[in-house]
């Protein structure tokens, strides 16, 4: 059983982690099929906030975008896989995600010519 | 865009203010060299993505002058951002649309300015006795405080020795803040913090696919560019990294890992160490050339002991900048509290002076600090303790039995982190007001010294 988290900003991963006014939540068996899914709006959006809903949760994975650093090493002291500085939005996420493809960095948006 | 020529970009690379080019749909076109330093986002990594997904500025998701309809006007809002490197650091942009040819909108411009001197720059922080944020007014002192202004617009490197906890950190920050880079950025790299392999791509930066799945990355050196960067800890450099900085500042460039070619770059270097680097390098465990180049400029720290007339000055000042921090009226320190803590010889030296008075101000119910509000290491033995938590702050840091200041002060710490915990409860929320800590960082400090179980860890 793997738990995951993405913090989004409507379809897409949000841009800070801190911000996030909506999180996913997604559960998978030890077969990897999907299992139950759940979707949060918060209130009031804040860093504190998100790691609750982490400790809380039981959270083994975040998936987010640009997180400060106190908030990063507090995820990875309790042991939860941050993959940071991720842009994309949730679908494609999560397809790199059951791919194990998916690394902090990551850029999936497609954009047009500049 | 194709009005534009590509020298227009290059003059923009020059503003040390970062500047971002968007379009209509607030996807980015160009960003400058001093924004990719802000950001941490290549130009190349960044071009036709969302803006706010690269500045990260909390104001676009509250507030966005292009989704209003019709933005026309230039407008200027201060918040933060969060860089590639996990910093929140304060801003001021300036928004403002670009008109084409036809006199309509066909761009907008933003400017980002990094505010952080500026918020560090506090009226109310001013002291008399004062270089920057250092202050003092032993002779020692003086004396450091009379070369900073020459050290300052010199652009050679600088070497600074001290024990841990003398201020090593402030004296980079008060040299860059007085010298003329202060308009670029302060770049702080931990020498010691990563294994070597990291250590050399987060320094030197990194280029796409240097090994498979690499992404490029600026590095400190790009990031400082026409500023300071502090090396903090030098000696423990690798024996590598060191040829490395040694070759950069013969030529002035850097050569990113995977990339062949060599990038200017115009950075100046302050080198840190609380250990003695003039031995390490005769031992043969540090470069002798390095040392000698880093020491063009060297200056010396005094631990808090030596510091004659210090004391005083700065139980005072950190008194009233706690007290004033948490509302609290406390006028100083009774008699005997006084007697103590000048009594006392402070391994962790103004580092650990600076913790002493934020927790005795935290726990100081009266309008006078007793011995009662100090930390029980300064004023008691640890016979009252429990065992587990005796076993932990008893516990040598190091397994090599090292001795000096950094490990006193680690000890020290340790103790007053226990002895936090004793007063709190065993309450972690509670114990970090006590510290005057936020609460990562006292669970961060108690995963360090081992007080924390990993089972444990969860609990409040």
């Amino acid at each position: 059983m793997s738990r995951v988290l993405l913090a989004l900003e409507g379809n897409d991963i949000a841009p800070r982690f801190d911000l996030a006014p909506e999180v996913l939540i997604l559960s998978s068996g030890e077969d990897g099929q999907p299992g139950e899914s759940k979707d949060l709006v918060l209130a009031r959006p804040s860093a504190e906030t998100l790691c609750h809903v982490v400790a809380a949760e039981n959270i083994e994975t975040v998936v987010c975008g640009g997180i400060e650093d106190e908030y990063l090493q507090y995820l990875e002291w309790k042991k939860v896989r941050v993959i940071h500085s991720v842009i994309g939005n949730a679908e494609s996420v999560l397809e790199h995600l059951r791919d194990g493809t998916l690394k902090s960095g990551d850029i999936l948006l497609k954009r047009r010519d500049a | 865009m194709s009005e534009l020529s590509l020298d227009f970009f290059s003059v923009l690379d020059e503003i040390p203010i970062g500047i971002c080019l968007i379009n209509k749909q607030r996807e980015i076109l160009f960003i400058n060299q001093a924004l990719e330093a802000l950001t941490g986002f290549s130009r190349l990594q960044c071009e036709g993505l969302p803006c706010s997904h690269v500045l990260r500025f909390n104001k676009c998701f509250e507030n966005c002058p292009v989704a209003k309809a019709g933005a026309r006007e230039r407008c200027v809002q201060e918040g933060d951002i969060i860089n590639q490197d996990h910093q929140k650091i304060p801003v001021r942009v300036s928004f403002s649309p670009v008109p084409g040819l036809n006199g309509d909108v066909s761009a907008y411009m933003e400017t980002v300015e990094d505010l952080r001197q500026v918020r560090n720059f506090d009226p109310e922080r001013i002291h008399p006795f004062s270089f920057g944020r250092i202050i003092g007014r032993s002779e020692q002192m003086e004396k450091i405080f009379k070369i900073l202004p020459v050290v300052a617009q010199s652009d050679a490197p600088v070497l600074i020795t001290g024990q841990t906890g003398t201020g090593k950190d402030l004296l980079a920050e008060a040299i860059h803040h007085a010298s003329t880079r202060v308009k670029a950025p302060l770049v702080t790299f931990r020498c010691g913090a990563l294994p070597e392999p990291f250590a050399e791509s987060e320094l030197f930066g990194l280029e796409k696919d240097a090994f498979p799945g690499a992404e490029k990355k600026a590095g400190k050196f790009r990031l400082a560019q026409n500023g300071t960067l502090f090396l903090a800890e030098v000696c423990d450099l690798s024996p590598s990294l060191q040829t490395k900085l040694l070759n950069y500042l013969y030529e002035k460039t850097v050569y990113p890992v995977g990339g062949a070619r060599s990038i200017p770059a115009d950075v100046r270097i302050i080198a840190a160490s609380s250990r003695n680097l003039d031995q390490l390098a005769q031992e043969g465990s540090f470069l002798k050339e390095l040392y000698f180049r880093l020491n063009a400029i060297s200056l010396h720290l005094p631990p808090l002991k030596d510091r004659s007339g210090d004391l005083r000055l700065l139980l005072d000042h950190f008194l009233h900048a706690r007290a004033s921090l948490l509302n609290k009226t406390i006028a100083g320190f009774t008699d005997s509290c006084l007697r103590k803590l000048e009594e006392y010889t402070y391994p962790g030296n103004v580092l650990e002076l600076r913790n002493i008075v934020e927790y005795a101000v935290n726990l100081s119910q009266g309008d006078r600090i007793g011995i009662r509000d100090l930390p029980a290491y300064l004023t008691e033995n640890f016979e009252d303790l429990e065992p587990s938590m005796l076993a932990a702050a008893s516990r040598p840091s190091s397994p090599d039995g090292e001795t000096g200041g950094a490990l006193e002060w680690s000890e020290l710490e340790r103790k007053m982190i226990v002895n936090a915990l004793l007063k709190a409860n065993g309450r972690r929320n509670k114990a970090a007001e006590l510290l005057g800590w936020g609460r990562s960082t006292l669970w961060r400090k108690m995963k360090q010294h081992g007080i924390v179980s990993g089972s444990g860890a969860g609990h409040e």
